[in-house]
């Protein structure tokens, strides 16, 4: 082998590397790097008188200090609509993969389908599904689980709603691809060593699909918590997220430095949830 | 007692019938081999016995109590199953614990590390299934299914994956360990040498049913059909017609020759039938009148022969065409004989066997070929 096609073999990574990695650097690396350096900007500067960087840390507690409870809402919103996606989403994923025999490419179709339509329109669709005059609440108040003026539109249970339907394909996807895995011996062997159905579930099942739940609810809970869509089109100013803050601060009040701020405390959050989440899980392989 | 007694057992998948109306007994201690080819029913039989399939008619009775309709978690029977299946995510302690967990069992760690000793796996609790080797493996699946003591131990072709070497090793270490701790063993394999070399029963499958039943010297001298004739090794089938009886010997005419053998050696006395004789029972002459006193004979030429060290392996064509396999000792006795030498085929007529042939049927001498598991 010649000199020159030995040192084109030890670049060829890197020549891989090269396009995806200009791509980051562009659109990932150089705008984190403007937002962290935005979310230290004076904040009395202006789009128009342009702002004088002043390290003003400051912006991060008062960021904090005015809108945590937008945050604890974030966290506990996606929290819970996790928690939903997975009550719903692991039997959905198990059925798929392991009992729908000639049916499973069209369930995983009808999964994967509401990404043709725009999630915009899939939430105002919600709208519709929730309105005070639409059959869902005329149902609930005609059996009592709803007051004769109670609703269900502008409420957290809407917003919580759109949350876990607009997410619940990416816990469903990574599940299936987990579970599909799932070797039917090994039920069959635990079967056999004593353990009834619902034993050989929770030794062996569960246990074998974390990696699959832990990748789906993080797909689930990360993009969740930054949603502002759903309480913006399903809720009130009372159920606005961190998300629409953020939107707010960087397109009605064009606060350039609190909003950079608060993009970066919402990162930090997130990142930290993860990183415990992950070493609870014990499944370092996910990252 | 305890014996496993499998009666009138069918398993029907659709339209086909994988177990055909199975029946047998398997004595509490023995070592139970049911031998088949693929698809012979061997495997669907042990599952319903482990309660992983449910027959569609029959009972499976241990004990006297007929377990068919349990649930597998509820049957003291265990399986050591032809892939292991041994839980991935579990280190080999808690793989080799499992089934005393689910039963409440005290004194786990005891148990499991003699266990780990008497498959020779000390100190290997800590790793995953994944770093140990296919006999490791294959070691670690039998612990977790013998360390629950089960009535009987299932064994669905579980040296199947190793290779030669690893399997004639673990089949004398399997062989060691029943006869240690006692346990009825039923092994399903679609190897003849591993059937016959472990068991003390060998029931031979084709098609659902059981051929022929008994032990592995039986099974191979004296074969009830010529199935079991050419599934057990090989056998040179020549077709035939029962001629008469003279005394204690049965006449038999194939080819224009004649031959008897005693009626103790004869699945039928009437009709077609098949006069068999093993390769190795045969012996060659150069000469007809170097045939031995008491032998019988056929004549040929030899039209093939491979040396495989312990012996040579001849073809010997006869007259009407058929070729006959003839293994010979390479003990020194005998010269080689070299291709297209005319010679005499001869054997003891107590070491033939006459079995039923199907009118019409032609001569059989290939063995059947060993199936792919």
């Amino acid at each position: 082998m010649s000199t020159l096609s030995r040192r084109r073999g030890r670049l060829s990574p890197y020549l891989l590397i090269l396009p995806g990695g200009l791509w980051l650097l562009l659109f990932f690396a150089v705008p984190i790097f403007q937002l962290g350096v935005t979310s230290l900007y004076d904040p009395s500067g202006s789009l128009e008188q342009g702002y004088a960087m002043t390290w003003a840390f400051g912006n991060y507690a008062d960021a904090l200090s005015q809108y945590w409870p937008h945050f604890v809402r974030s966290l506990v919103y996606a929290g819970i609509a996790t928690v939903l996606c997975l009550l719903l989403g692991y039997p959905l994923a198990y059925a798929i993969a392991q009992k729908s025999g000639r049916w499973k490419n069209l369930m995983l179709v009808c999964v994967i389908a509401p990404f043709f339509t725009s999630f915009l329109v899939r939430t105002l669709a919600w709208k519709t599904i929730l309105s005070d005059n639409g059959a869902l609440v005329g149902f609930l108040r005609d059996v009592h689980l709803l007051d004769a003026s109670g609703r269900l539109l502008a409420t957290p249970i809407a917003v919580v709603l759109g949350l876990t339907y607009n997410f619940l394909p990416f816990m469903v996807l990574p599940l299936y691809a987990n579970l599909d895995r799932l070797d039917g011996r090994l039920l069959e062997a635990a079967n056999d060593l004593y353990a009834s159905p619902a034993r050989a579930f929770a030794k062996v099942t569960l246990p074998l699909s974390m990696p699959g739940l832990v990748a789906g609810t993080l797909l689930t809970f990360i993009p969740a918590a930054g949603d502002y869509i759903n309480a913006e089109l399903l809720g009130t100013p009372n159920e606005y997220m961190i998300g629409n803050v953020i939107d707010s601060a960087f397109l009605v009040r064009l606060d350039y430095p609190q909003a950079a701020a608060l993009s970066f405390i919402l990162m930090a959050a997130i990142l930290a949830i993860v990183f415990v989440y992950i070493k609870r899980a014990g499944t370092d392989e996910v990252v | 007692m305890g014996d496993l007694r499998l009666v009138n057992l069918t398993k029907q998948f659709g339209i086909f019938t994988a177990v055909d109306d199975l029946s047998l007994t398997v004595p509490q201690g023995s070592f139970f081999a049911l031998l088949g080819a693929s698809g012979c029913g061997k495997t669907t039989t042990l599952r319903m016995v482990a309660g992983l399939e449910e027959p569609t008619t029959g009972q499976v009775l241990l004990d006297g109590q007929d377990i068919s309709r349990l649930r597998p978690y509820k049957r003291p029977v265990n399986t050591v199953f032809q892939s292991y299946a041994l839980f991935p995510h579990l280190d080999i302690f808690e793989n080799v614990a499992f089934g005393l967990r689910r039963r409440g069992v005290r004194d786990v760690a005891g148990r499991v590390a003699r266990m780990l000793s008497l498959v020779q796996l000390d100190g290997y609790g800590k790793r995953r299934p994944a770093q140990l080797s296919g006999g490791q493996q294959q070691r670690v699946a039998l612990a977790r299914a013998l360390i629950n003591e089960p009535q009987v131990l299932l064994l669905d072709e579980p040296l199947g994956a190793l290779d030669l070497k690893l399997r004639r090793q673990m089949q004398i270490e399997l062989k060691r360990i029943q006869t240690e701790v006692g346990l009825t063993f039923v092994h399903v394999t679609h190897d003849q040498e591993e059937a016959m070399t472990m068991a003390d029963t060998v029931a031979v499958m084709n098609a659902g049913r059981i051929e022929q039943l008994g032990a592995p010297a039986e099974l191979y001298e004296y074969p009830a059909s010529p199935f079991v004739a050419n599934f057990l090794g090989q056998s040179n089938l020549l077709a035939g017609d029962v001629a008469g009886k003279a005394g204690d010997d049965v006449e038999v005419t194939a080819y224009g020759s004649r031959f008897s053998l005693p009626a103790g050696r004869c699945r039928a006395d009437a009709g077609s039938v098949y006069l068999g004789v093993r390769p190795e029972k045969l012996r060659l002459a150069a000469l007809v009148d170097e045939v031995p006193a008491g032998h019988q004979y056929v004549t040929g030429v030899v039209t093939d022969s491979s040396y495989v060290g312990v012996s040579t392996q001849y073809l010997v064509r006869t007259a009407w065409g058929t070729e006959l396999s003839v293994f010979a000792p390479n003990s020194g006795v005998t010269e080689q004989i070299p291709l297209g030498a005319d010679v005499a085929a001869y054997w003891h007529p107590r070491h033939a066997f006459l079995l039923r042939r199907e009118p019409g049927a032609g001569d059989a001498t290939q063995p059947l070929l060993e199936p792919v598991p």
